[in-house]
């Protein structure tokens, strides 16, 4: 059987963030960027920050910032849960600034100390939400 | 018998207290409102995780993961999560009283992380020792503050401080139950797969097995965590709403048997005034 779309639903712990029939979503994981078509074989990804864009049914395009979260791909629906997610217009963008370079500080001037892991994962975050203004 | 002025001063004490008791009941029942909303939102989520999560590890059951296996530390960490303010009727009392009976937590090994003041003071009087003080948490439940004591939490794991995690909540069931629940929430116990989801258990990961539990593991504790919270919540607002509207139902029963006190005192009063004067009347004639 061919899928034209599918469902697509990402929920975040406070609320419902999205719910409608989508063609196709791409987003960053920890293995790479992936587009997702209809008809999937059923896989779990491990979101890693990026941009999701969600390709919906009647032809428009969304975008939001997604941080942090998982996805549930099955043929027909694909279910997103996402711990952190933004609508481009949720974003401040000063303050986004602000976080890149500040991450981009403590990467450069990294001492022993300094939690990398953590420092660029805040860079990817404020990379994603600039992004995703543009 | 008690003086008109005292059953008078009585009276208007009692009815002071049912106007507090009243004006509480109504804040709680718009704060239950507002937690039971917030608490069926996030439902969705927590569900979906959990299932996710059970799916998984069913079939990677024989993975030999830290997250899953018996540590070695026997101390027991216990989340409590119990209300800043009182008048919430045996709201509080319940979930301490789980605590201690609980079987096989012994003063000695067992570390508080308590989210409330009322648990934290009760526990701490009892000579629990309490790991760690979140009363703010309560006031604005909010993810991240879960996400705080998750990573907490693991690192204690992680360092062998402890060996077991268990979250203290009420579970919301709806307006008027309220039940004290102990989660395990590590390690990990992966559950016998029902049938309808043993359909579902033809799942691929893009990330290896052991990776995947790593990253996903944390984020199902958090949300546990920040369900808990929600319920909670929720709970508590029920249990002070209930507890108020007692409170209010007791005072009307106080008010109207005062009155009827009050009344009486009065007509004795009248008469005894009538006898004297009649009996004053007759002895000048």
């Amino acid at each position: 059987m061919a899928y034209n779309n599918f469902t697509l639903e990402i929920i975040t712990p406070d609320r419902v963030f999205y719910k409608g029939e989508a063609t196709m979503i791409e987003m960053n994981t920890t293995e790479g960027e992936i587009g997702v078509l209809p008809g999937h074989i059923p896989m779990t990804v491990i979101v890693k920050p990026g941009i999701l864009t969600i390709y919906e049914a009647d032809g428009e395009e969304k975008e939001a910032a997604l941080h942090a979260g998982f996805a549930e791909i099955l043929p027909e629906k694909v279910t997103l849960l996402a711990e952190i997610i933004e609508w481009p217009d949720e974003i401040d963008r000063d303050r986004a600034e602000a976080a890149k370079e500040r991450a981009e500080e403590r990467l450069r001037t990294a001492t022993p100390e300094t939690d990398i892991l953590r420092a660029q994962t805040a860079l990817m975050r404020a990379v994603a939400r600039i992004e995703v203004l543009k | 018998m008690a003086s008109m002025r005292d059953i008078k001063r009585r009276k208007s004490s009692v009815q002071s207290t049912q106007q507090i008791t009243k004006a509480m009941k109504l804040v709680s029942t718009v704060k239950l409102q507002r937690a039971r909303a917030d608490a069926e939102r996030s439902k969705a989520y927590f569900e979906c995780m959990y299932s996710t999560v059970h799916s998984i590890l069913a079939r990677t059951g024989s993975v030999d993961h830290k997250y899953l296996k018996e540590a070695e530390s026997q101390k027991k960490a216990v989340i409590v999560i119990t209300s800043n303010r009182g008048l919430a009727g045996g709201y509080n009392s319940n979930i301490v009283k789980m605590v201690k009976s609980q079987e096989g937590f012994d003063k000695d090994n067992v570390l508080i992380y308590a989210i409330g003041n009322k648990g934290k003071d009760a526990l701490a009087k009892d000579g629990y020792e309490i790991k760690m003080d979140l009363w703010e948490v309560m006031e604005a439940p909010c993810y991240r503050d879960a996400m705080h004591l998750c990573d907490e939490l693991l690192k204690a794991f992680a360092e062998g401080e402890i060996g077991e995690i268990y979250l203290a909540y009420t579970a919301f069931k709806n307006t008027v139950s309220h039940v004290p629940t102990l989660l395990k929430l590590l390690p990990v116990q992966a559950q016998e797969l029902t049938e309808e989801e043993e359909s579902k258990a033809l799942m691929n990961f893009e990330a290896e097995e052991e990776e995947a539990l790593n990253l996903l593991i944390p984020k199902y504790i958090t949300s546990l965590i920040y369900g808990g919270l929600v319920e909670a919540l929720a709970s508590e607002n029920g249990a002070r709403m209930q507890a108020m509207d007692n409170a209010t139902s007791n005072a009307e029963e106080m008010i109207s048997d005062l009155t009827l006190k009050y009344n009486r005192a009065r007509q004795g009063s009248i008469t005894q005034e009538l006898t004297e004067i009649i009996a004053g009347a007759e002895a000048i004639s």
